[in-house]
């Protein structure tokens, strides 16, 4: 049984530090189809860019489960040159605009370095500071003579680093979910029929996994991904009733988000899952946001769908940060649900 | 209360199933409809699909759809003294919450109260209030994260008037169950779709109508009206009759299905009134855009106070639309 030690975290590092925004996934694909080579039966790019990758189950009779964890993230695009390698862009995906400020970023599939440009507080009044600077007042400026060109992507630049049991990365939504999803395919349950969908274009709209989902036909589906963890102690409960998911209680099952109602057969299988295997899960809040799920439950004559996510603080931010401890039992808990999954799983009711 | 019509609109409208999780109201309705239809089955989304006839020469493959899920509310967090704080399922409206009672899917019964008011004049907003299930701690509290419950309102009647929690759209349903009882025959390849998610975006229509790929399609829902003090402009009241869809915010209905209603409405002397709903859609949106389009239309109830506990129709308006409806299934569909 796979589970998370070097080698994984060392996939994870290499994912975090690629840079994929939305549309732009090239960099994590190629990672992608590199380290599930060999493992899958079948493998294909489809023609939005997801990799589609299959692995048949040996039993005779058997589900067929889609998983689904999107390669791509948030960052920004070059979309106008004011002169001397300073240009203006758009956000791509949800990102707060109070945060871009000052921030290092790398521009285009070569890395280049840049920074969003910030006036010194020297130059700035007192009233100056306390305003949010909008977006069309932001600037990448990358110096003259850099080789950007408009339509070029961008990201934070901010390295993957360890620090004692967590991990701080920009992009650990979502390639903590590539990187399980990478040890799924590599050491898949044989009971079940594993169809993976590394999809693009998750944070622009759903986008890949609607065409995967579509192309897959999958009996049911899971969409791996990771969600915000919004539970610093400096509130106990009384004061945070909206904490999302809290860090170090295990992977978030979801019950509701804006996109998708769960299947309760799915919910209550995994949570069984976890029960049984003695493995920390929680349930993520009811609430907003949203997963590949939303698009993929959708198709064809309706699928069957779940998420469940790893949770991590600063979501959408130049640096968030997960737990080892978490990313382990995400792991384990998905490993188990899939070989816990009997032929019949769908043929009760729903509630 | 006599009739088997308000009997049924009772017992549809009493039942607890919030979008998601419409196993209760789902099993209702297969009993009605089991004797009625050739055949009845439920699909992936847990859509409830009941066919009538082979169809024919002169026939079309027919989706009717009514909505069972109703809007609700779900557990987000409950503290250490047993309160629950929640959000909503579909379109709440904060205004209706407080004193609300409330039923979770569970059977667990359960009032809303409020943050304390500090402006009188401000209702709260969904995130003030909570739910009492009468608990004295977190550890007793019978209710988890993630369970649903619906909004706890017996049915009844005002005059000529109904009024339930959940009219938005088990009396639709209930038009598709008596359409199905009084039809004699139909040309058509007829399936009577009860959807689920409705509220939260059209969700089990969207996959259903993949599923039937119809050639014709036809939503019942309520509709809103402008028949009460004070509200916002719109020709459509109760007991004129049920209301012809022509626009809402999802939808421009196919003009040739609002004329075959139309036709039909007059043809056999069914009251009739014409509908422009500016805000608001029914699963015909969903229909009109599965697979290379659909031509499609909605019949509606009018209906007061929508979204709120105390939904109100017109009991004449439904037997009208029953009439209606079973004259268009009847009949060929010259659109």
């Amino acid at each position: 049984m796979a589970t998370i030690g070097n080698t994984q975290i060392k996939l994870l590092e290499k994912l975090c530090n690629a840079c994929a925004v939305s549309g732009d996934e090239g960099e994590v694909r190629a990672i992608v189809l590199d380290s599930i080579k060999g493992h899958a039966d079948t493998v294909k790019v489809d023609t939005l860019g997801n990799v589609l990758a299959t692995r048949s189950g040996t039993a005779r009779k058997h589900l067929r489960v889609m998983l689904a964890a999107h390669m791509d993230e948030v960052g920004f695009m070059l979309v106008a040159e004011d002169g001397e390698g300073i240009y203006r862009f758009e956000t791509v995906g949800g990102l707060d605009v109070r945060q871009l400020v000052g921030k290092p970023v790398w521009v285009g599939h070569d890395h280049l370095p840049g920074v969003i440009g910030a006036r010194p507080i020297h130059l700035t009044t007192v009233e100056e500071r306390s305003k949010t600077i909008p977006l069309d007042a932001l600037r990448i400026d990358i110096g003259p003579g850099g080789k950007a060109k408009l339509g070029d992507r961008a990201t934070f630049a901010t390295k993957f680093q360890r620090s004692g049991s967590s991990f701080i990365s920009k992009a650990l939504d979502n390639r903590l979910g590539v990187a399980t999803l990478v040890e799924l395919v590599r050491d898949a349950p044989p009971n079940i029929d594993l169809l993976a969908a590394f999809t693009v274009q998750e944070e622009n709209g759903l986008r890949g996994a609607k065409v995967a989902a579509h192309a897959l036909h999958p009996d049911l589906a899971i969409a791996i991904d990771s969600t915000p963890a919004n539970d610093l102690p400096a509130w106990d409960d009384e004061d945070n009733p909206a904490y999302n998911t809290k860090l170090g209680l295990g992977p978030a099952i979801y019950i509701a988000d804006t996109g998708t109602l769960s299947d309760p057969r799915l919910v209550r299988h995994f949570a069984a899952a976890g029960d049984a295997e003695g493995i920390p899960y929680q349930f993520r809040q009811p609430g907003g946001g949203g997963t590949d799920a939303g698009a993929i439950h959708k198709e064809h004559t309706g699928i069957p769908s779940l998420s469940v996510s790893v949770p991590h603080r600063y979501s959408h931010t130049a640096a968030s940060i997960a737990r080892l401890d978490d990313w382990k039992n995400y792991l384990a808990l998905i490993q188990a649900a899939l070989r816990r999954m009997e032929p019949d799983l769908l043929e009760t009711d729903k509630v | 209360m006599e009739s088997t019509l308000k009997l049924l609109i009772k017992k549809l409208t009493e039942i607890f199933s919030p979008s998601g999780y419409e196993t209760d109201i789902r099993a209702a309705i297969h009993d009605e409809v089991k004797r009625l239809a050739d055949d009845v089955r439920v699909d992936a989304l847990g859509n409830l699909i009941a066919r009538k006839g082979k169809g024919s020469a002169k026939g079309k493959r027919i989706m009717l759809a009514a909505h069972m899920d109703e809007i609700g509310l779900i557990a987000t967090h409950i503290d250490g003294n047993g309160f629950i704080r929640f959000t909503g399922i579909g379109g709440i409206r904060p205004l209706a919450l407080t004193g609300s009672r409330v039923r979770f899917v569970s059977g667990v019964p359960g009032v809303i109260g409020a943050d304390r008011i500090t402006d009188p004049g401000r209702a709260p907003t969904l995130e003030q209030c909570f739910i009492d299930v009468g608990a004295s701690n977190g550890k007793d509290c019978p209710v988890k994260v993630g369970d649903v419950c619906g909004f706890e309102r017996p049915f009844l009647e005002v005059g000529q008037r109904l009024v339930a929690k959940s009219m938005d759209d088990r009396i639709g349903c209930v038009v598709l169950i008596e359409t199905l009882r009084a039809l004699k025959s139909t040309p058509h390849e007829a399936y009577f779709v009860f959807t689920t998610q409705e509220e939260v975006g059209v969700r089990g229509a969207t996959t259903s109508a993949f599923g039937i790929d119809p050639h014709l399609g036809l939503a019942v829902d309520v509709t809103g009206v402008g028949d009460t003090p004070k509200c916002a402009k719109m020709e459509v009241s109760l007991g004129k009759g049920p209301a012809v869809k022509i626009k809402d915010a999802g939808m421009l209905a196919d003009p040739r299905v609002v004329d075959w209603m139309i036709r039909t409405a007059e043809k056999n002397g069914i009251p009739y009134q014409r509908e422009i709903l500016e805000a608001g859609g029914t699963d015909a949106r969903a229909i009109q855009v599965t697979r290379a389009g659909v031509p499609a239309g909605c019949l509606s109830i009018p209906c007061r106070y929508v979204h709120s506990p105390s939904e109100m129709v017109d009991e004449r308006d439904v037997s009208n639309a029953v009439k209606l409806m079973t004259a268009l299934v009847s009949g060929p569909a010259e659109i």
